[in-house]
């Protein structure tokens, strides 16, 4: 009876051991499976990501509105906003402009973003919006120029989704206004600071 | 017969006793305490790349926002490391002829990708979503520390179990506005605990299943 319990004992200490010695493996922590962005030396590019099938459309990227997904048509841009005009996709437009735009356009769409000042000797400086051109041009041009890239501005296209490219579209038009305000048109409160902050400066030597 | 043993056989038996029982729980305490030291987790030793990438240069002293780069960190589990793409929308025209670009610059060319080495890195075993934490409002320096003073990425948590654990048992000593989220100057307010229970409401975190193991281990 005794030694029985005492062979429990040793049987149940010698596998708490090898239990605790089998905790030391990491060869789970490692497996055999496919992450995103890891390298991969079965494929001839070396690389996990797939690109896709050449004319096969993944599910949620059927583009079927021409002028929702293009920005144009029959090869002329839009010039009406295919989305509803809400405080709230201006307000999404403007915090995808300040992440994706303002560091070549800066934040009022002037051109004199960050990397304009620091790219000291640029090729071709980022656009100002606030030229009677850009002014004049249809809201989907803008959405074109995100899509595809414009000269040396490339593409961004794979970081925006389409929706959010009219958000910046639409938010660009905004920032167009907001430089190029008609003072008949301002509200007599905003007509009274400009008034003031005119004055200030101007009294200043 | 003469007695095989002296006298003092008896002091030493005990002894021997005694340092093995101790010298058992020094070597737990050693090896568990070494497993969660910096030297074992590369907390803190900057990891070496092919370029050397700086986030203090792109982010504190250029201003750019961490979804410039990292593009799917609101919407997907992964983050994303950026592809050569992103780099070349600024370096095609900015610091063209740095000799440090030169991998950058060959590899938008050739089309191969550059082989960053990975600084945060899960055991596969464990499942890991970004978008969950950045739209519940947890903060990108809450996890991956003083990124803006970076000039070579390093790790700054040890992604232990007890560190996921510990926010999972009580997210409101971390979690923050979630317009915050990349804000990098974030500082937690006096009163966090009372924001963070409230913030935890709003945003309907569900604490209680937090710390199911089928959460993180699926
Ligand atoms: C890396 C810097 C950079 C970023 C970021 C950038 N652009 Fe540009 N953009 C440029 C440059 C440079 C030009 C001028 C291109 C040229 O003249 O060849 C330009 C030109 C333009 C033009 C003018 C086209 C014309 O007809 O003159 C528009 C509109 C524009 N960008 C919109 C945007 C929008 C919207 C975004 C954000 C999604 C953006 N850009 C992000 C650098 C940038
Ligand atoms: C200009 C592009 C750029 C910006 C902006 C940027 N990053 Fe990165 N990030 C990179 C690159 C390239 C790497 C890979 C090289 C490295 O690890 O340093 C990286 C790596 C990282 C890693 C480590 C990934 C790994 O290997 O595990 C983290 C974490 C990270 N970035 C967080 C951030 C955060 C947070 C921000 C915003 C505050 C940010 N990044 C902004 C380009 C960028
Ligand atoms: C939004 C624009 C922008 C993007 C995107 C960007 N950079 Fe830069 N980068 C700059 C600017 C501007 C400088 C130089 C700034 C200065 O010193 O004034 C720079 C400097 C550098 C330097 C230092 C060069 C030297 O000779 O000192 C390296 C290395 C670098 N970048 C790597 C990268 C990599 C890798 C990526 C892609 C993950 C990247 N950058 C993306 C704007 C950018
Ligand atoms: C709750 C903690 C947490 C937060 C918040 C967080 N990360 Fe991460 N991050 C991780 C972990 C854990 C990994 C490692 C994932 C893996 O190995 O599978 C990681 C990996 C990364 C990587 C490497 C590439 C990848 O996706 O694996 C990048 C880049 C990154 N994070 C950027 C960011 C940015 C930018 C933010 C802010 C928007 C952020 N992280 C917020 C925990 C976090
Ligand atoms: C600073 C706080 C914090 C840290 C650190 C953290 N998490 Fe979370 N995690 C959260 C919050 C908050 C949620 C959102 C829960 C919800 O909405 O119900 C969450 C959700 C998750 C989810 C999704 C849960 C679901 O309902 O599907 C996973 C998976 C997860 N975390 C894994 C991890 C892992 C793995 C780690 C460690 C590497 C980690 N987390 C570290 C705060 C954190
Ligand atoms: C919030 C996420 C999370 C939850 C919930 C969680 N784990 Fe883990 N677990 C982790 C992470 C992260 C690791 C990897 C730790 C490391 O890298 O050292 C891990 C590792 C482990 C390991 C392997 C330890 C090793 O070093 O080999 C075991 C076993 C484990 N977990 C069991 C559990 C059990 C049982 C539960 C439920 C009671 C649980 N976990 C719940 C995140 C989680």
């Amino acid at each position: 009876m005794k030694q029985t319990r005492r062979r429990l004992l040793a049987l149940i200490i010698a596998t708490a051991a090898v239990m605790s010695l089998a905790g030391c493996h990491t060869d789970m922590w490692h497996q055999p499976k496919l992450k995103a962005q890891s390298a991969n030396n079965f494929f001839a590019d070396g690389k996990t990501d797939r690109p896709l099938v050449t004319n096969s459309v993944p599910v949620g990227y059927l583009r079927d509105n021409e002028a929702f997904y293009t920005g144009k048509v029959a090869n002329k841009p839009v010039a009406q906003l295919p989305v509803p005009l809400t405080r709230e996709l201006l307000q999404r437009g403007q915090e995808r402009y300040n992440v994706f735009c303002s560091p070549c356009h800066g934040k009022v769409g002037d051109g004199q973003g960050m990397i304009a000042q620091r790219g000291l000797a640029l090729r071709r400086p980022p656009a100002t919006f606030h030229t009677d051109r850009l002014r004049g041009m249809p809201v989907g041009y803008f959405y074109d120029v995100i899509t595809n890239g414009f000269g040396v501005m490339y593409s961004y296209a794979s970081r925006i989704p389409p929706e959010d490219r009219w958000a910046i579209a639409a938010y660009v038009r905004v920032l167009q206004l907001s430089q190029y305000a008609k003072t008949n048109e301002l509200t007599p409160e905003d007509l009274r600071k400009l008034q003031e902050s005119t004055t200030n400066t101007e009294s200043k030597p | 017969m003469p007695q095989v043993f002296h006298r003092s056989s008896n002091t030493l038996a005990r002894l021997s006793i005694v340092t093995g029982a101790a010298l058992l729980v020094s070597s737990v305490l050693i090896g568990s305490n070494l497993s969660r030291s910096p030297y074992v987790t590369q907390v803190g030793a900057p990891v070496d790349q092919p370029v050397p990438f700086s986030h203090k240069h792109h982010v504190k002293e250029l201003g750019i926002d961490c979804r410039y780069c990292h593009s799917t960190v609101e919407t997907s589990a992964v983050a994303s490391v950026p592809p050569t793409h992103t780099c070349m929308s600024c370096h095609s025209q900015v610091w063209t002829n740095s000799p440090l670009l030169e991998p950058v610059r060959q590899s938008y060319l050739n089309g191969t990708p550059i082989q960053w080495n990975k600084v945060y890195d899960l055991p596969d075993f464990v499942y890991f979503n970004h978008s969950i934490h950045v739209q519940k409002g947890i903060g990108c320096n809450t996890c991956h520390g003083p990124i803006h003073e970076m000039n070579i990425t390093y790790k700054a948590q040890p992604l232990s179990m007890s560190w996921c654990l510990d926010c999972h048992r009580q997210p409101e000593k971390y979690i923050r506005p979630k317009e915050e989220v990349f804000n990098y100057n974030y500082q937690p307010p006096a009163n966090q605990m009372e924001l963070g229970k409230k913030l935890v409401q709003e945003y309907h975190v569900k604490k209680e299943q937090l710390t199911n193991c089928s959460i993180c281990h699926r």
